[in-house]
């Protein structure tokens, strides 16, 4: 997209020019990219993509007076301890995932006992503990176990085997996928039935390759729909046509951020940062996820989610 | 009682993993007093070599026991080469150097081969298939124990065995203990050191790889990134078996392993480390030198 911009005139007369890092997901990292980005002078940051990464080097943005908008970080204090003017995203926080997993465990599967798992992280915690105090003041279903698991660590079968004597019939994990396919794998290969619910971090075509058999049945929250919408149509085709492959996860996120800042930076003149947060807050954008703009705190007004489940190796849509 | 016994089998499947990571670190220990921080990437190497020769051998339409042996085989042969080849580039030119260089020597190898398969493979994480399909009398024990947890457990007493009696009976054996003893003398008395050196990161490499194609066939995945964690745990169980011991290592694995296994159980997973470190802790100031280990005077 910006190599479209760029070969009608870029914008504001400027072509506009990317600098592309990874910060592999980690706190520690992410803080050298921030320098790293911050010391070659870029305007503005699209990215990062985990909430733990992204939250640490935040920060170091804000000093420096960037805008950071990310397609895929939820945790919701990024926004609402209102630390951060600086930052925006293009997808709603873990609170409202939290809502919609724990009402949809209790109205539409009605399961009675339910645990709620984490990955300790930034995200998964959050999420997890948004869950818990859901499930705290519902009386329709009781919260069998509160656990946090060590990412990474070489196998879970105590957890497993903690959640099989806890009763739960439903599992609530908030974390990414390759904890969640883990966990998921040891409780069919222990027999386990036990229903799994889980977060945007899993739903992802990762989480169905990893997971490969496991997978199936799987429910996960993840951003609406937006396989009708013309432009989301538009914009994956292209990305088929230059890089012959499906797009990842937060791809619709990702290009209708840089649609909102790159239309906040025409609609503001410049890419001063009280100028381009101020547009960010003011105008409506289309988007391939729909019409959207930005609330006081940064969250995207119009970016919903909606339950998925692992059906025959894919996310369906579920309406529930 | 189930739920204790299913603690037990789930502490000593992890603790076993452990131990196979753990007895490369000690061995090395043992022999050259260098801590190989380069290990748990070595174990990492294992699992991805497994994967990608199980990859073609099914795709080559082999047997399901010829895939598992062939690519366990391989797996063990490519650890086994790169170990030799990072002690002969990062170890042997710092022999005579100062106990520190060889051990940042050894972080940048691990931050090198980590990279390295980060670049030359993928950072995501890649399915690895079940190699160990599901024994018929064990289904209905399965909630229990799994045929993979089966298999970990008979596969690493059996290298344990052999480890021990190829140590305790070979003449390759013997010129190991006496190198740990005097490097100096051993040389005197007509020892290649330098080829009991290859043969122990020979060694301990092989059954590091072993470890990683067990571990992630039973998990069912791998990215670049599992050597550290892993590592890390396995050097703990070192420490905590008294580094430089043989027997040590593995009683230090099983230990960590069941610790980790009942404070999940029974306490909350959320303070897994703290137990499995605070453990470490504990008996380091009881015993400074480890379980087994000896306490070694020095000239001064």
């Amino acid at each position: 997209m910006v190599r479209d911009i760029n070969t009608t005139g870029g914008i504001l007369g400027r072509k506009v020019e990317l600098l592309i890092e990874d910060d592999v997901c980690k706190p520690e990292i992410a803080t050298n990219t921030a320098i790293k980005l911050v010391t070659e002078g870029v305007d503005i940051v699209l990215g990062h993509i985990c909430s733990g990464a992204t939250k640490a080097a935040l920060g170091i943005y804000k000093d420096s007076k960037i805008i950071i908008m990310s397609p895929s970080c939820t945790n919701p204090a990024l926004t609402q301890s209102g630390d951060y003017p600086n930052f925006f995203r293009t997808i709603a926080s873990d609170d409202v995932q939290a809502r919609l997993e724990v009402d949809f465990a209790i109205d539409v599967l009605k399961v009675k006992k339910i645990a709620v798992l984490h990955d300790k992280g930034d995200y998964g915690k959050g999420l997890a503990e948004f869950a818990k105090k859901y499930l705290k003041a519902s009386d329709k279903a009781k919260l069998v176990l509160y656990e946090g698991v060590t990412p990474g660590a070489v196998d879970y079968s105590a957890v497993v085997q903690k959640i099989k004597h806890s009763g739960a019939e439903a599992v609530i994990f908030g974390g990414y996928h390759p904890e969640a396919s883990k966990i998921i794998g040891q409780m069919r290969k222990k027999g386990m039935e036990t229903v799994f619910i889980s977060d945007d971090g899993v739903k992802d075509n990762t989480f169905i390759k990893v997971a490969g058999e496991y997978a199936e049945g799987v429910y996960a929250t993840g951003p609406l729909d937006t396989s009708n919408n013309p432009m989301a149509i538009a914009a994956i085709e292209a990305h088929k046509n230059t890089y012959g492959s499906e797009p990842g996860a937060f791809f619709l996120n990702a290009y209708s951020a840089s649609l909102c800042l790159l239309n906040a930076i025409q609609k503001a003149g410049s890419t001063d940062y009280d100028a381009v947060s101020r547009a960010l807050r003011t105008e409506y954008v289309d988007t391939p996820l729909g019409k959207i703009s930005f609330d006081e705190r940064g969250d995207a007004i119009g970016a919903g989610f909606c339950m998925y489940q692992v059906q025959n190796g894919v996310y369906v849509e579920i309406n529930g | 009682m189930e739920y204790f016994l299913e603690l037990v089998l789930g502490g000593l499947t992890r603790g076993s993993i452990y131990a196979l990571i753990a007895l490369g670190y000690t061995m090395v220990y043992g022999i050259i007093q260098l801590i190989n921080f380069a290990h748990g990437e070595i174990y990492m190497i294992g699992a991805f070599t497994a994967l990608i020769f199980t990859s073609v051998l099914t795709l080559l339409g082999f047997n399901e026991i010829a895939v598992i042996v062939l690519a366990s085989l391989s797996a063990v042969i490519y650890s086994s080469a790169y170990g030799y080849t990072v002690e002969k580039i990062a170890y042997k030119p710092l022999r005579h150097a100062s106990r520190l260089s060889p051990l940042i020597s050894a972080i940048g190898m691990s931050i090198f081969l980590q990279n390295y398969v980060l670049l030359a493979q993928t950072s995501d994480f890649l399915p690895f298939p079940n190699l160990i399909p599901e024994f018929e009398f064990i289904k209905q024990y399965r909630h229990i124990i799994s045929s993979s947890e089966i298999v970990i457990l008979i596969t690493t007493s059996t290298a344990m065995i052999l480890l021990t009696f190829l140590i305790k009976f070979t003449r390759t054996g013997k010129a190991m203990r006496a190198t740990a003893q005097d490097r100096n003398m051993a040389m005197l008395v007509g020892i290649n050191v330098n080829r009991v050196i290859s043969i122990t990161f020979i060694i301990g490499s092989a059954l590091a790889a072993l470890g990683g194609v067990l571990i992630a066939s039973h998990v069912g995945q791998i990215n670049f990134y599992i050597g550290f964690i892993a590592g890390i745990k396995a050097f703990t169980a070192a420490v905590l078996g008294g580094i430089g011991s043989i027997p040590g290592a593995v009683l230090g694995a099983l230990v960590l392993g069941l610790t980790e296994s009942f404070a999940t159980g029974y306490i909350s997973s959320d303070y897994e480390d703290v137990f499995a470190f605070g453990l470490l802790v504990l008996i380091l100031i009881f015993r400074p030198a480890g379980i087994l280990g000896r306490a070694t005077a020095k000239k001064v």
